[in-house]
Parts: structure tokens; sequence; C-alpha cells
């Protein structure tokens, strides 16, 4: 998979999240981690490259097709991706099983039973054998973390795009989603990873897009980044959170 | 602290009787001469009205939860004129009496429109001016859901429609429950200004009442208490709905 966007622009209010970002992976990137500090734009470009957001400026391609700016067009795109978010973002009153469910038969007209047997195997291959019946607020954090997974899973997304997925995690909670994490992706599954968890970006990531201040400063092979940064402000990065672990 | 069962009975009788001793002490002050007899050959009138209210009621709240339904959803209308009428909708008939709306409504509009019936327009009217007020609880309680529950609907691929069924409409009616039970009870108190358009429902049939008995007071004890019986239960239930719906988000 080859992703590419070339000056894009979003702006929230006078505030510009990405400043004209450009960048493009090699033809076969599978593992794409977007690193940065806080407040540099990886959650923004996350978005726009799974059609979640349409730039004020600028386009992204995947695989050289450009994606598509018109609410239908970004709609039948973000049907075929699968998103998990930092704060998990279950709906509250739905079960675990019913949040996998009810998009799989109302987006993707899957039916009734379909839909279950396709959200129990997935809950028991994420290890939440026991909790398909519960509401997230009787879920811990990482649990609803990987229901959450689960339901980013369950239509077979091309592309699994994950926003700080451990961010609001404990080590231990941590622990159990980046494992999930790294089996879909030496399973052959495509993701886009924003993260702040450095070594692990490290063994699953295969292209690394480093971006500060709304602009990407760095793209390049995860061999590359991690061994022979080209920025100085990358390799200030990468010394700064690699000092205590 | 959790209260014994019967510690919260003997408060219930304490205070019953505070308030029957009070009540008693004003009543017997003014030395109003009762004449309930009166009152007692009336009651078949008197259920007649009652149900006439009741009735009506209910119809007005099914006007009133449609057209606030409606209203919310044009205040939150893309387009601007749409929202602009909706919201002065809103304000018109939230800053006015409702007994002026019913005046006006009856006798001039209905006119106009030649409807020539009262209790038609009376429905209508009264579901209209609750309907504003449902229409901000509805959109404050579409507006409390959060924006990361629409970026995940919008993430699972759900259209406008599909997120306002399936995301928001089931989390906003648990929010809007308790303030769309209390203004249903006052819709059932309100019902009662129909009668200056000449509709019998309760009031009018008392006003009727004490009129014949030349009894000016009687009538409007159990008018009180044929209300209570109904908005009551109401707010009862609501209590045991918010139990009902209270998952933590």
């Amino acid at each position: 998979m080859k992703l590419e966007t070339h000056a894009v622009t979003k702006h929230y209010g006078a505030h510009a999240a990405l400043d004209g970002a450009s960048f493009a992976t090699g033809d076969e990137a599978r593992v794409i981690a977007l690193l940065g500090p806080s407040g540099g734009g990886k959650s923004t470009l996350l978005r726009v490259l799974g059609s979640l957001l349409v730039p004020d400026d600028g386009y992204a391609s995947i695989d050289a097709r450009t994606l598509p700016h018109d609410e239908e067009g970004a709609l039948n795109e973000r049907r075929g991706n699968g998103f998990v978010f930092q704060g998990y973002n279950l709906f509250p009153h739905l079960t675990a099983l019913q949040n996998i469910t009810l998009p799989l038969r109302e987006v993707h007209g899957m039916a009734e039973t379909q839909a279950t047997q396709r959200a129990l195997e997935l809950l028991h291959r994420l290890g939440l054998e026991g909790h398909e019946y519960k509401r997230p607020s009787q879920l811990s954090g990482g649990q609803q973390q990987r229901a959450a997974i689960a339901r980013a899973l369950a239509p077979k997304p091309r592309l699994l795009l994950l926003d700080e997925p451990t961010s609001a995690l404990d080590p231990v909670m941590t622990g159990e989603v980046l494992d999930v994490i790294r089996e879909l992706a030496e399973a052959g599954q495509s993701i886009i990873l924003a993260t702040h968890e450095i070594s692990f970006a490290r063994k699953v990531a295969d292209w690394v897009v480093f971006l500060v201040g709304g602009k990407v400063q760095e793209s390049s092979s995860a061999a590359d980044f991690f061994t022979r940064p080209q920025t100085e402000l990358a390799r200030q990065y990468l010394e700064g959170l690699s000092k205590y672990r | 602290m959790p209260v014994s069962n019967t510690r919260y009975a003997l408060y219930v009788l304490v205070l019953f009787a505070l308030a029957a001793a009070v009540f008693y002490a004003v009543f017997s002050a003014v030395a109003y001469p009762w004449n309930w007899s009166g009152v007692w050959k009336y009651r078949e009138q008197f259920c007649y009205g009652w149900l006439g209210t009741m009735g009506l009621s209910l119809v007005a709240m099914v006007v009133s939860v449609a057209f606030g339904f409606l209203l919310m959803l044009g205040r939150r209308a893309p387009w601007l004129p749409v929202r602009m009428f909706c919201g002065s909708v809103v304000e018109l008939v939230r800053g006015s009496p409702l007994l002026v709306q019913l005046l006006i409504g009856h006798y001039i509009i209905a006119q106009a429109l030649h409807i020539d019936q009262p209790l038609f327009t009376g429905i209508i009217l009264l579901g209209c001016f609750e309907g504003a007020y449902l229409a901000e609880i509805f959109r404050g309680a579409v507006e409390s859901i959060s924006a990361s529950q629409l970026e995940a609907a919008r993430a699972v691929g759900f259209s406008k429609a599909q997120t306002y069924r399936y995301v928001i409409i089931p989390q906003a009616l648990r929010r809007a429950l308790p303030g769309t039970t209390g203004q249903l009870v006052s819709l059932i108190k309100d019902s009662s200004l129909l009668s200056v358009i000449g509709i019998e429902e309760l009031v009018q049939k008392v006003k009727i009442m004490n009129a014949a008995n030349f009894a000016p007071l009687e009538g409007y004890l159990p008018l009180a208490a044929a209300y209570l019986v109904v908005t009551l239960p109401l707010s009862h239930l609501a209590r045991r709905l918010e139990g009902r719906f209270a998952y933590e988000t």
C-alpha cells in the first residue's frame, strides 16, 4: 500500500492542525506509524487518511487513488475502514456484542445470525469471553479498547486506523492492547497507527511519518527512521522518548 | 445513609398530620360555610369532565411530542431560514401566555380558516404550546451527546439518519426523560385553560357545578385531587424510568 498526501491543510478555527503536510510512503508500506509530539497533527492526519475528515486544502491518496472530498464519497470510503480511538468511543447504551453487530447489520447489510457469529468470534479471539453482554461501563479500559478493536475489525476493513489506542490505559492494559495490535500486524492487516509508544512502533511499523507543527518533517522506512533520523527534530524526539525506557 | 421502611412510614405520617393540621387551621379561620351535598350530586358530571381532560391531554401529548421533535430538528437544520423560522416559533410560543394564544388561535386564526371545532383547535394549540418547550428539552438532550460519540458513529459508517436513530436518539431519550415528563405534567394542568374557549373539560364542569349549587369553592378541592391522582403517579413513573435508563456514559 502506498499512502500519499499533497499539501494537506486542515484548520480548527484559526489553528492549523495540518499546515501543508506532504509525504509519500514506499509502495509496500503496510504498518505505518504516525509519530511526533502532541499537537503535531498525528490525529488529524490519521482522520484525513481514513476519510473521517476532509482537508480544507490539498488531497490524500491511497495506491494512487485520490480520496473523495464529497460527503457521499467520504462515507463510502469510511465504510471500508476500521477506526479505534484513544477514548474507546463505544456506544454506552449497547452491550459489547451489540456495539459490533449493529454496524455489521445496518451498514454492511449482514444478517443478524451471521453478525452475531462474527462478533462472538472476534470477542473471543480478543480475550473477551464472558463479557459479551456487558455494557462499556462494566468493562475495564483495556477490555473496552479490545471491544473497540473488535468493532473496527468486524467488517474486515481494508485499513485499520488507530489513534493513540493506549494513551488512556495503565501499563498492564497497554500491554494487553499492544499484544492484540501486534498480532493483527503480523497476520497481515494494513494499519495506520498514531502513537507515543515508540518501542512498540519500532517493533511493528515498517514505515514512519514524523510530524511536528502540522508539517511532515520526515517520512522514511522504520529501519531508517529509528537508526538514522534525518532531521534534528526527529533526533531530539527519539532521544527524549527513549530516556526512561 | 439508607432509611428503614418503618422510619420512612413514620416520617410520611408525621408530615401528613402536620399538613392536615395546617389545612384545618386555615379553613376553620375563615369560617367558610361548606356545602358538600351539591358536589356529590354532580359526581357523574365531574367524572365526565375528568375523562374529557385526560382524553384531550393524551391527544395533546402526542401532538406536543411530534411538534417538539419537528421543531428540534428544524433548529438543527442545515438551512439557515429553517433554523430562524423554528427558533422564532419556539421563542414566540414560549414567550407569550397560553391564554392569549388560545383566544387569538380560537377567535381569529381558527375563524379565518373556517374551523369550527373548539376541541380540535384547543388540542392543537395546547400541543403546540407544550411542544415549543419540549423542543428545547429535546435540543438540550441531543446537543449533550458528546462529539466523540458522533465521531464514533461516523467512524462505523453510519449515515446521518442512522446516527440519529441508533446513537443520538437512544442516548438523548434518557437525558430528555425527566424534563419531558415534567412538561407532560404541566400539559395536564395547562389543559384547564381550555375552558376559556368553551371546551367542557374538568374545570369547565366544576365551574358549572359551583354555579348551579351557589357553592363557589367546594368543587375546586376535588378538582385539585383529580389532577393530582394523575400527575403524582406520572412523576413517580418518570423517576422509575430514569433509573432504568441510568447507565454510565
